[in-house]
């Protein structure tokens, strides 16, 4: 019985792969080009131009709503990520530790919104912020009250994952000689925890800054109009590639804040001489 | 675990105490919002302006918007809606399979040195904004002059899809089936590969040393092993993929907007935020919650499972 090389390396294995990242990317890069098209189009190339960044009246640069918008998701984002990480990590460690019947609701409370689809949760909170928590308008406090919500659930599976990584000597550790529960969490379990609450900012915060459906059901109107809003709404319309370069600023912001937490993180690890990488940090919430 | 002194017992109520805040905010802010769609579903009618009147006490809950819709989906005006929002998210789902097995089997076991950089390739469109990589689709299928509109119509794509029944055999890309779905793959398809990575990476090699020693050619360890191995990671792949897509609404508007690729979220969202019958909306989210709750089920539960496995 002949056989071929047993290991031998797969040829059309490798070429879906690429052929998949290509898809995946490359339209995404098309879209940056347009931002620098000369001419009104989003899909004919007319030359090059900076007129949609800088120039132009309704430019990035001079277009006051485009600007709203890039501020409307900036602050969504910021003040989103002030609420939910103390509130995340509290709940993180009392769920870890907290053995009763209770806790197991508790627990489940915590992951069901990870499972619950977006707009799901958009319609709920849209009829109780109308009918039930009327003291709280539509508009920015709404839509943060909303984005605290969604991503409680992530902080929440981030700083458990990391807990368990820890393990229990430490603080038994730390009890052993004196400590006092809550000087063993303070002075020894929260210093180790920084890298998820570090990881769970900035997994908040794009999280936040991507997201549509929460903040377009609980958006009042063109002022508290995020920039993803802003694509969803006018994407069919005459837009011209200024919205490509608003898109770009989100994408770069994004992608800043994400490379930033990835060099922290892998530097920390480093020092630590730690086991696995960055990338589990930033991706793991997903899987 | 008793640990004997008194000064050593674990502080069960402050760690109860550190709960609070965060399931009070679901509770405020999560159960009782759900409560209110089932409120506004089997509330009442302002019979003066017409508009909806919650009731919060289920014991004066009225049945007549439920009655009405559920009878339109089981066979009226809604059932294509659903039938639509099932067929297209199932094609959805195959297509992610085909596509999405290959590339995470390849990164899982030959990518080599070009592990670190593809899986990176993989994990940058999570980091892209959703509504960015549907405006890069909206501007490359426009029909003047989209890129890839010219192309996929140079290439008599329209006739493929129309014989498909995806399309309807136009060469305006907007508003046809194949394109709502081709969106949706695009959009959800890095939560697919993802998780199959993972447990595809998960898998011990020693298991497919022994098949190929005890003589399974390539294609039968894949099938024997391998394949079986990776049915969990499936499983979950295409749970983690199908919950957003049911829910979706802003691919379908952004890449067709027209009434004949609707699905079930297009109707939600009509209802709740621009009709003068948010009942029936709520009525709806009632019913999308009911039929997607095994698979949430699924997903909790094998959450949890691993949480506890690994405490």
């Amino acid at each position: 019985m002949s056989r071929a090389d047993p290991w031998a390396k797969p040829r059309v294995l490798p070429l879906i792969t690429w052929l998949y990242v290509v898809w995946s990317i490359v339209p995404v890069l098309i879209a940056i080009a347009f931002s620098f098209n000369s001419g009104r189009s989003r899909s004919t190339w007319q030359g090059f131009s900076v007129r949609w960044w800088w120039t132009d009246a309704g430019s990035v640069a001079k277009d006051d709503s485009l600007q709203l918008a890039v501020r409307n998701s900036l602050l969504l984002g910021l003040v989103t990520i002030v609420i939910v990480v103390p509130l995340g990590v509290l709940l993180a460690i009392g769920l870890a530790r907290w053995r009763s019947r209770l806790s197991h609701g508790a627990n489940l409370i915590s992951l069901i919104p990870l499972v619950t689809p977006e707009i799901v949760m958009g319609a709920a909170l849209f009829i109780v912020f109308k009918e039930l928590y009327t003291g709280v308008p539509l508009g920015r406090g709404a839509q943060i009250l909303g984005h605290v919500t969604f991503t409680l659930s992530f902080v929440v599976v981030i700083v458990r994952g990391r807990l368990v990584a820890i393990g229990p000597v430490y603080e038994e550790a730390a009890r052993d000689l004196g400590a006092k529960a809550h000087q063993a969490l303070r002075l020894v379990i929260l210093p180790l925890l920084w890298p998820a609450i570090f990881a769970s900012v900035v997994i908040v915060f794009a999280t936040s800054l991507d997201d549509f459906v929460i903040a377009s059901f609980l958006s009042s109107g063109a002022g508290t109009e995020t920039v993803p809003i802003r694509i969803y709404s006018s994407a069919r319309g005459g837009a011209t590639p200024a919205l490509n370069a608003v898109a770009t600023v989100m994408l770069i912001i994004t992608m800043g804040v994400i490379g930033l937490g990835f060099l922290v993180l892998s530097r920390a690890r480093k020092r630590r001489g730690g086991e696995g990488d960055a990338v589990g940090d930033l991706a793991g919430f997903s899987l | 675990m008793a640990r004997g002194e008194g000064s050593r017992a674990d502080p069960q109520g402050l760690w109860a105490s550190f709960t609070l805040p965060g399931t009070g905010w679901l509770i405020a802010l999560f159960l009782i919002p759900f409560y209110a769609i089932a409120a506004i579903a089997f509330g009442g009618v302002d019979p003066i302006f017409g508009s909806a009147l919650p009731r919060w006490n289920p014991l004066t809950w009225n049945f007549t918007a439920f009655n009405d819709v559920f009878s339109e989906v089981v066979n009226g005006s809604l059932r294509n809606v659903f039938v639509r929002t099932f067929s297209y998210v199932g094609i959805s789902l195959v297509l992610c399979f085909a596509i999405g097995y290959p590339v995470a089997y390849y990164l899982a076991r030959y990518a080599g040195r070009t592990k670190g950089i593809l899986l990176a390739c993989v994990v940058l469109p999570f980091w892209m904004s959703y509504l960015m990589r549907m405006l890069a689709w909206v501007n490359l299928l426009n029909p003047e002059g989209g890129w890839a509109a010219d192309a996929l119509n140079a290439l008599h794509a329209p006739r493929l899809f129309e014989a498909l029944g995806l399309g309807n055999g136009g060469e305006v890309w907007f508003g046809q089936p194949i394109t709502v779905i081709m969106g949706l793959v695009y959009g959800y398809i890095p939560f697919f590969i993802l998780p199959l990575y993972a447990a595809l990476d998960r898998i011990d090699g020693r298991y497919l040393e022994a098949a190929r020693d005890l003589g399974a050619s390539a294609k039968a360890t894949f099938l024997n092993v391998t394949l079986p191995l990776s049915v969990p990671g499936i499983l979950a792949a295409s749970v983690i993929t199908a919950l957003p897509m049911f829910g979706d609404y802003y691919t379908n508007t952004i890449l067709s907007g027209s009434p004949g690729t609707e699905m079930i979220g297009n109707q939600i969202e009509l209802y709740i935020t621009r009709s003068r019958q948010p009942q029936n909306g709520a009525v709806l989210v009632l019913i999308l919650s009911a039929l997607l709750l095994v698979l949430m089920s699924y997903y909790l539960v094998i959450t949890t499972r691993a949480q506890r496995s690994a405490e």
